[in-house]
């Protein structure tokens, strides 16, 4: 069991700078994402794609902020729990007890979900038939290459994920690719590879072209595709790729016993506090009267979200407003003279 | 102004009036209709506004921009008449318009 002041939920912008007002009032916190990396949205969604809006950056890109978010937390040397979810919240006495998938353990009187618009998890296949052999033989990652050695492989996707596998694969395994379009959105050079692999007949090309169905008995034997006209053609397949990008989904917060509005946490704008004492919400997921979903109100949201946490965290200490600029205090812990 | 009207995937039909300047996306959004979630808020990020045009009409809109089509990889069972309503822009040429929404968004 870890105890912490502050749990965030969320490695996103907001969640990365409520983590620096709390540091900089002298609270713990211990950070939770999906994730395999840091950043959220803004490093998931669109990393190389400039954002305008952030107060007194002209400019930067999804990643630039987010390593710049990071530098800026890092004298505190808060913990990043990545590729982990929390999926479990029950109260004790006066704390929360935050439980993860990869079964750590948190006790805390505050949790912060700065959960953006949820967690990201693939997108699947809608073929109802997919599911049968979901995580066997319909995979949406692929966590061991070997498996595929001289087996039929087909992947179905444009994006790089898709192609760079339908290459890598191509060397020890007979790989068919299927996209809906005939243009790819990979890198030009992986396109262009894909393409004289097909050439080759190394690969199967097979594009304007989707899912219908996958059959097998037992284990998987084929998959039929179709076209928009409704031509269907049969490839044998061992196993079925799926990189259709990700999806966010809310996940367990609905079980929380929240609040919830569509998909969004009501909160009230004074620190950010949910209808659940402790658990505040901030970022895209809250909603107020007037909230707009720019980065910036959720590094405001944030700010005040920290000062009500220390109510809980330090319940017999009053909370001393201070600026960096002048508080020694700030300075230590900030570990500048 | 343009009459949009949405229909879900049960068929069932919406028709409002949106103004210029609005997408059709917020179009839906501001009026509670249900069937199209705009996760990532209108910035072509995510692939929860997609939409079916009813097929008199796609061609008649402005050509998608860049990057539309590779979201829309991403969509639930995307065709030849998908579009992200968030970047269908209404002006008083769209009066008419239908939009189909897919079973789901996510």
């Amino acid at each position: 069991m870890i105890k912490t002041d502050v749990v965030i939920i969320g490695a996103g912008p907001t969640g990365l700078f409520c983590a620096h007002q709390l540091g900089i009032i002298g609270l713990k916190c211990e950070i939770v994402d999906n994730l395999d990396k840091i950043g959220g949205q803004c490093i998931e969604l669109y990393p190389d794609k400039p954002i305008y809006d952030i107060p007194a950056v002209p400019e930067c890109t999804g990643e630039e902020l987010t390593n710049n978010l990071i530098e800026q937390i890092k004298p505190f040397n808060f913990n990043f729990h990545l590729n982990d979810r929390v999926q479990e919240l029950s109260n004790k006495n006066d704390d929360w007890i935050v439980k993860t998938i990869s079964g750590k353990k948190f006790q805390t009187p505050n949790v912060v979900i700065a959960g953006g618009v949820g967690s990201f998890e693939p997108r699947k296949f809608s073929t109802k038939s997919a599911e049968k052999f979901d995580g066997t033989s319909v995979l949406y990652s692929i966590k061991d290459k070997t498996i595929f050695k001289d087996k039929s492989v087909a992947i179905f996707g444009g994006g790089d994920s898709a192609l760079d596998w339908a290459i890598e694969l191509s060397n020890n395994s007979k790989v068919s690719l299927i996209h809906r379009r005939d243009e790819f959105r990979g890198a030009p050079a992986s396109v262009q590879k894909i393409k004289e692999l097909s050439k080759k007949n190394v690969i199967n090309l097979f594009t304007k072209y989707s899912i219908k169905d996958v059959k097998g008995n037992g284990s998987l034997e084929e998959v039929e595709i179709k076209s928009e006209e409704g031509k269907s053609k049969i490839i044998k397949a061992d196993y079925v790729l799926g990189f259709f990008g990700l999806i966010m989904k809310l996940g367990p917060i609905v079980e929380w016993g929240l609040n919830l509005d569509k998909k969004t946490i009501p909160v009230n704008t004074e620190n950010f506090e949910t209808n659940k004492k402790g658990i505040f919400a901030i970022g895209d997921i809250c909603t107020y009267p007037g909230k707009l979903k720019l980065i910036l109100s959720g590094f405001h949201e944030g700010a005040l979200a920290a000062r009500g946490c220390f109510k809980y965290a330090r319940p017999n200490e009053k909370y001393r407003f201070e600026f960096t600029t002048a508080s020694s205090t700030i300075k230590d812990r900030l570990g500048v003279k | 102004m343009a009459k949009i009207k949405y229909i879900e995937h049960n068929g069932k039909e919406h028709v409002v009036e949106v103004q210029n300047g609005l997408t059709v996306m917020e179009g839906a959004v501001q009026n509670d209709i249900p069937g199209i979630d705009a996760d990532c808020g209108g910035s072509m990020s995510c692939a929860t506004c997609h939409v079916y045009v009813k097929e008199d009409w796609y061609d008649k809109l402005p050509n998608k921009e860049m990057g539309e089509d590779d979201m829309l990889d991403q969509a639930f069972e995307p065709n030849s008449k998908s579009r992200l309503s968030c970047q269908i822009m209404v002006s008083d040429d769209l009066d008419g318009l239908s939009v189909y929404m897919p079973e789901k968004q996510v």
